[in-house]
């Protein structure tokens, strides 16, 4: 079992867990992720290593309740056990020999982008941080991006925090004033880390995103996580979850991560419903 | 004087238009008085070839014997020396191919039912037993073993039991290996695997899962933790594809995905938190014993027509044979001698059909079976929702990526002694699937044996 040390509301729907997990602590690096189990009849989900702690031995996770099982992690308190937590899963990102970076974090995946740029602005590399959300009751881990960031850029939707636009608006902007980067890293929904490669190819600047399919063990055996990466299937448990972002067949992904949108949403329902009969 | 019934004991079964409606257990057992009239079929040869066909040597004569003599735990102790899961292996292992196959009484008529015998006398055992085992006394020397599926469990079993201090890492959050994740529920029910693994634990072995070796812990971190030495049994655990366009439509699987939801995580139970599609016609592509249970799956997920593409003809048929005529009973359909072309959407890019060719046999190729040619322009549509890739494993490089010295086969098998499991580096050992590509049980089982040995023996020279 796996003790919650810390739990922490990001924002409505987004929540942070510091989870004791001393061996995976030891291993886990930026751009790996774990997989989890709530309960005894639970699914077993995948979650990107937001953050770890080698001497406390605890690893963090930060997600979004999407659907029952986040739904269920959402509804654990501190001091309360997963039942299960392996890891560390796939590669770590490479931030090797990189000295100027735009991190681009969307909702939530900017739990994911934030421990790469730590590492970069550690290792010395300018960082410039363009995150983006719905609107300003969503904007998360606002202060710690801040400090590790050389220039950090909040868009939203609704121009209620930041500025009012899309990330890629941002990242256009910072390119064509002369922004010269090695490396573009995108991290959030299909859609943004599409529209983010999609600039960059024009710009010729290597972008490299983050996968986050539907995946069971997250060892290479299930093959659910497949994707194609420069006409080739990859799978993003033991290939990735990082590739070249100018490579992946992200329409296909799409459709792909849609397979069982209307038993999550069904099920995420029914899980509430179970919750508000309790505390009736 | 012997039955001369030249027919075995029929196996007691679920009707199969009732049982490919459910996921208990198809096959029910032997009652004492046919297991004892199946015994008596056995002749005892003098040399018994059947015992030769047994990957594990298991003294076949002897446990029959028992069994005529209604003294079945007598007969439970026969099998238990030389195995370790004989629940197991009586539900899983390819008999006609081995001790069956080489049963004097199969020349005229049916050989004895072994595998039948096997399974009633593990049973018998496990419902009447009340012994609590004997924990051998410790000698002090750990040993690691990866993987917790046949090779693993039947080498820390027998490694137990000679007073090591095993602990099997299991990268699930289940032990078991394929016998849960892969076999079904109606074939090889999970409480047997379960009372297997909880019978190594009352022994003193330590299972430890959610541990991904060469992720969390590797080989030379296990060696400085103190472990002698270590077996890897990891298994083939990536799913091969065809490489043919469509095939990563939504609603195609790879037969371990399809199952490892269906086993392992339960979806075929109402209220389950994993989904699975439930598809109303489903292609299953592969000719083999996982191409049968995820095909049979199907069925019984509510499928009302479930299709087994395979591009040779049925003598051809990797599957044991029981497993095709319970297929075919059940009302899976066999589409022999075909292979798939592409895969072709509907308007939502789910799979709309499957687009195969018709082929014949031609030379034999280097695995000995006839090659099967395409016939051109015999091309043909199957509907279907739902497509099953079930055409093959290779084993898993995490272990052999993160292991300096650990030298592998180009196709990534590692490459292991034969008689002993002894590979590239000191003290590490390795058998089952990661060795041999995709095979069987039985064999797994048999090379985890091996490698018991020969970790014992090296231990015991190091230390003398």
């Amino acid at each position: 079992m796996y003790k919650i040390v810390k739990k922490e509301v990001l924002n409505p729907t987004v929540t942070r867990m510091e989870i004791d997990a001393p061996l995976v602590a030891k291993k886990a690096q930026p751009g790996q992720f774990i997989i989890l189990r709530v309960d005894d009849e639970g699914e077993r989900i995948p979650l990107t290593v937001a953050d770890y702690d080698r001497e406390k031995g605890t690893v963090t996770i930060i997600f979004q309740i999407v659907g029952a099982t986040t739904e269920k992690l959402n509804h654990l308190e501190e001091g309360e056990c997963l039942q299960d937590f392996v890891g560390p899963l796939g590669t770590p990102s490479h931030t090797d020999g990189l000295h100027k970076v735009a991190v681009i974090g969307g909702g939530v995946g900017c739990a994911i982008a934030y421990p790469i740029a730590k590492k970069l602005h550690q290792q010395g590399a300018t960082v410039h941080s363009v995150v983006g959300f719905r609107n300003t009751d969503l904007v998360i881990l606002q202060e710690e991006f801040e400090a590790v960031s050389d220039k950090l850029v909040i868009m939203t939707d609704d121009g209620s925090s930041g500025r009012k636009g899309l990330v890629t608006d941002a990242l256009k902007e910072l390119i064509e004033s002369g922004e010269q980067y090695d490396e573009v890293i995108a991290i959030g929904p299909l859609v943004m880390m599409k529209f983010v490669s999609a600039l960059t190819k024009n710009y010729g600047i290597k972008t490299v995103v983050s996968m986050n399919p539907i995946m069971i063990d997250g060892t290479g055996m299930c093959g659910g996580c497949r994707l194609t990466v420069g006409g080739e299937t990859k799978f993003a448990c033991v290939d990735g979850p990082d590739f070249d972002g100018h490579l992946v067949d992200f329409d296909e992904a799409i459709e792909r991560s849609s397979m069982y949108r209307d038993f999550e949403k069904q099920a995420r329902e029914e899980t509430c419903n179970l919750f508000a009969k309790e505390v009736q | 004087m012997p039955n001369m019934s030249l027919k075995k004991n029929e196996m007691p079964s679920q009707a199969p238009d009732v049982r490919n409606k459910n996921f208990l257990e198809v096959a029910l057992g032997y009652t004492e008085e046919q297991a004892v009239d199946e015994a008596n079929r056995c002749l005892h040869c003098k040399n018994a070839p059947c015992v030769g066909g047994c990957p594990v040597a298991i003294d076949i004569p002897a446990f029959i014997d028992k069994v005529k003599e209604r003294d079945f735990e007598g007969a439970y102790q026969v099998i238990a020396r030389q195995s370790s899961l004989p629940a197991v292996c009586g539900r899983v292992c390819p008999q006609e191919t081995q001790c069956e196959g080489k049963c004097v009484r199969g020349i005229k008529g049916e050989p004895v039912a072994i595998g039948r015998l096997e399974r009633f006398v593990a049973d018998w055992h496990n419902s009447h037993s009340t012994e609590a085992p004997q924990r051998p006394a410790p000698n002090g020397h750990k040993v690691a073993v990866i993987g917790s599926g046949p090779s693993g469990l039947t080498c820390a079993g027998d490694l137990v039991k000679k007073g090591y201090d095993v602990t099997v890492f299991e990268a699930l959050h289940l032990a078991g290996g394929v016998l849960v994740y892969g076999i079904p529920e109606f074939r090889l029910p999970k409480a047997i695997v379960q009372k297997e693994i909880d019978g190594l634990k009352a022994l003193g072995c330590k299972v430890e899962t959610n541990m991904v070796i060469g992720k969390v812990l590797s080989i030379d971190e296990l060696f400085e933790q103190g472990f002698e030495s270590v077996f890897i049994g990891s298994g083939a655990g990536l799913p091969r594809f065809m490489r043919i366009p469509g095939e990563n439509l939504k609603g195609v699987y790879s037969a371990n995905e399809f199952l490892t939801r269906v086993n392992l995580m339960k979806a075929y139970k109402e209220g389950a938190d994993t989904p699975i599609e439930r598809a109303k016609k489903v292609a299953v592509v592969g000719g083999g014993n996982v191409a049968m249970d995820a095909a049979r799956c199907a069925k019984r997920l509510g499928a009302e027509e479930v299709y087994i593409v395979y591009r040779r003809s049925e003598v051809e048929l990797p599957a044991r044979r029981e497993e095709v005529e319970h297929a075919k009973e059940e009302g899976i359909i066999f589409k022999l001698l075909c292979n798939p072309v592409q895969i072709l959407p509907d308007e939502n890019k789910l799979v709309g059909g499957i687009e195969c060719v018709e082929m014949e046999l031609g030379e034999p190729d280097e695995s000995g079976r006839r090659r099967p040619v395409a016939k051109e322009g015999s091309e043909f549509v199957l509907d279907v929702d739902c497509v099953i890739m079930a055409i093959g494993t290779s084993p898993n490089p995490l272990i052999k990526s993160t292991t300096a010295g650990l030298e592998t086969q180009k196709w990534g098998g590692i490459i292991a002694d034969e008689e002993t499991g002894r590979t590239s580096r000191e003290g590490v050992y390795a058998g089952g699937d990661a060795v041999t590509g995709a095979a069987t049980v039985i064999l797994a089982m048999g090379a985890g044996k091996k490698a018991a040995t020969a970790i014992d023996q090296y231990i015991q020279g190091k230390n003398s």
